[in-house]
């Protein structure tokens, strides 16, 4: 697989699994604008990971859906940052905090790529993304002298800078206030990303090649 | 056929989710080349993920068959939609339903500051005494507002 390919579907990867996980506030989120912000922010990140998985798509004979769900967990090119079963508060809005601020250092740089198909759809992701980081940065600021906060960022610090590439993490560090330090890297799955994947592709497995 | 006939057609599409305003009125028709029975459509998508961008494309086709041609829809997927490409005509449009049309297009991102801020019209009233409630709202593009001068909630589009 070309080193495009790989990035388009670790990029997908993570938009997908992170949609995944906020759609799992909706209907039971403390309050209702959040219910109605979590699933719009999910639906968001889903409608990305589509787009990247047809420029995907076009290069690997394949089609959006089979990339997102015939693949086995194994394949998957997430961050673990992404694959966590977050449903504490605290924890989810430090990891869409810290996410969006990676995603951030990461659109910056592929918006200035010489592939000029990922630099226009990095440039119409990131208008999108604007909203999200707004709501990002809403939450950090009410919760940043809450001492579950703090220690939610802390705790996942080492999987958001796995999020990037080595060379993209001081400028990431700089943005949160924090210092590099060993990351959790791309690669190895957390066992969460098994159980996801468990429920997030039943459906398709239980009908092989049913369209609807 | 005419590319004017094909953009009058579509001019008659309406919006899935909002039916006041036109696709061609949202601006998510960027082109159209006509070569005979043959006509290519640039479709360039609103929010990536809206359910409505699938129903627009069939309509567009199916607009172009009922003129006797053949549609071919390319789906434009770099930056160039714009809630400034919504025309005049469309917002007036939206104003009249109720849904608050988008704020130009600034030079750099939006920040929470200009959505907290009391630039925002009520479509109901006109007062400008208006708060956030929700950056989110029924769609991705929009957002929720709260009118102190009339008292009702009303949705804002966002400005992407």
């Amino acid at each position: 697989m070309s080193e495009r390919a790989q990035q388009l579907l670790a990029l997908a990867d993570d938009e997908l699994i992170l949609g995944w996980r906020d759609s799992e506030w909706t209907g039971i989120a403390p309050t209702l604008e959040e219910d109605v912000a979590f699933s719009s922010i999910a639906q968001n990140e889903i409608g990305h990971a589509r787009a990247l998985y047809e420029l995907a798509a076009a290069e690997l004979d394949s089609d959006a859906d089979a990339l997102a769900f015939d693949r086995q967990p194994g394949e998957y090119r997430c961050a673990p940052l992404v694959e966590l079963h977050l449903m504490d508060w605290a924890h989810t809005i430090a990891r869409r905090y810290l996410y969006e601020e990676a995603d951030r250092v990461r659109l910056d740089a592929l918006k200035k790529s010489d592939d000029s198909e990922l630099a226009g759809l990095a440039a119409k992701i990131d208008r999108e993304e604007t909203y999200h980081r707004l709501h990002a940065e809403m939450w950090a600021g009410r919760l940043r002298d809450e001492p579950r906060f703090r220690e939610a960022v802390d705790e996942l610090w080492p999987y958001a800078l796995g999020v990037l590439e080595p060379e993209q993490r001081p400028e990431l560090a700089r943005r949160v206030g924090l210092t590099v330090v060993d990351a959790r890297e791309r690669g190895e799955h957390t066992p969460a990303l098994a159980e996801l994947w468990d429920e997030m592709t039943e459906v398709r497995r239980s009908a092989p090649g049913a369209t609807w | 056929m005419t590319a004017e006939a094909v953009w009058a057609a579509l001019d008659e599409i309406p919006d899935p989710e909002i039916p006041v305003i036109s696709l061609v009125d949202l601006g998510v028709v960027r082109d159209v080349a006509v070569d005979g029975e043959h006509v290519r459509i640039e479709f360039t998508p609103t929010f990536l993920g809206c359910p409505a961008l699938e129903v627009m494309r069939r309509a567009m086709e199916e607009k172009v068959e009922a003129l006797g041609g053949e549609a071919e829809v390319t789906v434009i997927k770099d930056d160039s939609w714009s809630t400034d490409r919504i025309s005049p005509a469309g917002r007036e449009k939206l104003r009249e339903a109720g849904f608050a049309p988008p704020a130009p297009r600034a030079a750099g991102a939006t920040t929470l500051v200009q959505l907290q801020s009391k630039a925002f019209r009520c479509p109901y009233c006109g007062s400008t005494e208006t708060r956030l409630e929700n950056i989110f709202g029924p769609t991705p593009c929009r957002s929720i507002r709260w009118c102190e001068s009339c008292r009702q909630p009303f949705e804002q589009f966002k400005t992407i």
